[in-house]
């Protein structure tokens, strides 16, 4: 059956299609202006804060004839908006100068610190959401039990307590103590020559390749850092599932589920935990990007070579461009997934589709 | 029964209770006895107080309270003692009684507190206020800065503030309001848009105030509730974040006893020495417990409708 094209109909239509236009539109603006806005931060941290940034990259020691050809090469006798631009280009097509520390290009540091960085931070994540979640959920079915209490003091703790802190306790006991975990780094050095990493997931890589020793250990090693992110991740989401779940059991829909005779577990699970989802994914999502920040203090302690290291080791040797680079690495992804997680909301929630 | 009426107890409580207040000075302390005793019903709240009230009572008085000089130690005898009846936290490297440290660094943990949020509080209540009063394209800007300044990750832009203006407390200070106003503004933006078409706000503009004077004298106080809850649970964080900055050897420098960097130099000794580093994360992690717990009571109390959330 074809239902005839009235006109109102073909209005109606007509207006969901603009709302739609406007809404794609208002995205790239919010996109393009938020990077924009990451770049003229970093720019003005890097050129306009230090009083000369020609002293910053050759120290006061250069004779005066070449500082004055690096103001020179780095463009500083053009005006700033120039310097913007061109900036601009230059951090968009990748190339953020060369790390003084490394002597590489810092795009090529980066790509290769990030996939131990994306591994911490994904275990963090997974830990926080297969226990956070559960928790959540029990903590807001049985208000004031045990459960509850115990998912309020790990909100309590995880927002309290120095993550850096934590780490070093947890490798007194865990490794110098107990000897259960390995450390530092990724993975023991006498694998380093028989191992070839694909994607830089040790992990994934480990479980292709068939490498089960390999596997074992780069478990060994990311099983601490990796839990520590997963306790803040689970902090954090356990205590939001909670208070959404408190918030859909009052929900009439919940009393109709129950008059019509559905079990308690399948109210719970399918019908509340359903409707929770929906924010909790937002939740997720911001807490992984919490995580990708996170590392940074983590990965110090537990000298794993990722973003986070590096930026601090260029801190150590006022390495500017690599920490301008790693922060605008860091931040891209920290706003990607904001921008994901709130495109994600949209999607998931019918209620906030355009009409 | 006549007695418990007359008794100066009750009267002073039906006083503050009335809803027939005489003066504003009665309406006030009244609404302060009700939000106190909404606030004083929770224990955990009441520990949150406690504890903060504790810190600062530290810091003023840290000259007379601290048994040793902060900064200054007896490397000859007493180098990495574990606690003891002399040296209650033991000393570190430097032989510096633990103790001493940690009462003069709650100094410092107060004075980045107090700074963080007399600089990050009001810039965000100015820019919330006038973007949600004004409405408009000065609202679509400011908000587009405010959501912009949201989704930058806030450590690790602080991280990068601090490498350019070089490390430092006030530096780190600086970089941490840098990074924390969003919020507010937020929050003081979604307070105002409730009550911007209310009538008081009409009867005013009815009077002749002009927009600035209706956003500064009457928008502005009624957002300061909310925004002082929002500030006091932000305290944790940027204690720990302050603490993130000082381990790291970009907050304050040595010697000053601040709590992030006592936990950096005790690193080295953990394994053996472990009061060293371990002593200062307990301080920060009682500190940042405080104001958590002091900052979900006075959500409760301030903003019932939140509660239990």
């Amino acid at each position: 059956m074809t239902i005839p094209v009235t006109p109102q109909l073909a209005g109606r239509r007509r207006a969901r299609a603009n709302g739609m236009a406007m809404n794609v539109l208002r995205f790239i603006v919010v996109v393009v202006t938020t990077y924009l806005g990451l770049l003229a931060v970093t720019f003005f941290i890097g050129r306009v804060i230090p009083i000369d940034p020609v002293l910053a990259v050759l120290g006061d020691r250069a004779p005066a004839s070449v500082v004055e050809r690096v103001r020179e090469e780095m463009g500083l006798n053009k005006p700033l908006y120039v310097q913007f631009y061109v900036y601009v280009k230059a951090a968009l097509s990748g190339d953020f100068g060369t790390s003084v520390l490394t002597t590489n290009p810092v795009l090529q540091d980066i790509k290769r610190a990030f996939p131990a960085t994306l591994e911490l931070a994904t275990f963090g994540t997974l830990l926080g959401t297969f226990i956070g979640v559960p928790l959540g959920v029990l903590a807001a079915v049985k208000r004031n039990s045990f459960v509850d209490q115990v998912v309020r003091v790990i909100g309590l703790v995880g927002y309290s307590v120095p993550i850096f802190w934590l780490g070093l306790l947890a490798l007194v006991v865990f490794y110098a103590k107990l000897r259960w975990v390995a450390f530092p780094g990724r993975l023991d050095v006498t694998f380093e020559y028989s191992f070839e990493p694909m994607t830089g997931l040790f992990l994934f890589d480990a479980i292709w390749q068939r490498q089960w020793d390999v596997l074992w250990d780069a478990f060994r090693h990311i099983v601490l850092p990796g839990s520590l992110l997963g306790y803040f991740s689970l902090a954090y989401i356990s205590r939001m599932t909670r208070s959404f779940m408190l918030n859909e059991l009052q929900q009439e829909y919940i009393v109709a589920a129950r008059a019509k005779g559905l079990s308690e577990t399948k109210i719970i699970w399918f019908h509340a935990l359903r409707n929770a989802a929906v924010p909790l994914v937002t939740v997720i999502a911001l807490s992984y990007a919490g995580l990708l920040e996170g590392s940074v203090l983590t990965e110090t302690i537990f000298s794993w070579p990722g973003i986070g290291l590096y930026i601090t080791n260029s801190l150590q040797n006022a390495d500017m461009n690599a920490v301008l680079g790693g922060t605008i690495v860091i931040g891209s992804v920290f706003i990607g997934i904001n921008l994901f997680s709130d495109l994600l909301y949209r999607t998931l929630d019918p209620r906030t589709r355009a009409r | 029964m006549s007695d418990i009426v007359n008794s100066p107890d009750f009267s002073r409580r039906a006083w503050l209770l009335s809803d027939r207040p005489a003066t504003r000075m009665q309406a006030r302390l009244g609404r302060a006895y009700t939000i106190w005793s909404r606030f004083a019903e929770n224990r955990l709240a009441l520990i949150g107080l406690g504890i903060i009230l504790l810190l600062i009572f530290l810091a003023i008085f840290a000259n007379v309270l601290a048994p040793y000089s902060p900064v200054q130690g007896d490397l000859r005898n007493a180098r990495l003692m574990p606690p003891n009846a002399a040296h209650w936290f033991g000393t570190d490297d430097q032989g510096r009684d633990i103790l001493s440290r940690l009462v003069f660094g709650s100094r410092l943990t107060l004075f980045v507190i107090f700074l963080v949020a007399i600089i990050a509080a009001p810039v965000g209540l100015i820019i919330g206020t006038v973007s949600g009063y004004a409405g408009g394209w000065v609202d679509a800007v400011l908000m587009r800065i405010t959501d912009i300044f949201l989704a930058f990750p806030k450590l690790v832009l602080a991280l990068a503030l601090v490498a350019a203006l070089g490390p430092g407390i006030e530096n780190a200070v600086l970089a941490i309001a840098v990074t924390s106003w969003p919020p507010y503004a937020r929050i003081a933006r979604a307070e105002t848009m409730t009550f911007r078409n209310s009538d008081f706000i009409s009867a005013v503009k009815l009077m002749g105030a002009s927009p600035f004077r209706i956003v500064l004298r009457h928008v502005m106080p009624l957002c300061l509730s909310s925004l002082i809850v929002r500030v006091t649970l932000d305290m944790a964080g940027i204690i720990l974040t302050a603490a993130g900055l000082g381990f790291l050897g970009l907050g304050a420098q040595p010697p000053l006893p601040e709590w992030g960097a006592m936990i950096a130099s005790g690193r080295r000794f953990i394994l053996d020495q472990w009061w060293v580093a371990t002593v200062p994360g307990i301080a920060i992690l009682i500190v940042s417990l405080g104001f958590n717990l002091l900052g979900d009571g006075l959500r409760d109390a301030l903003d019932p409708k939140e509660a239990g959330q």
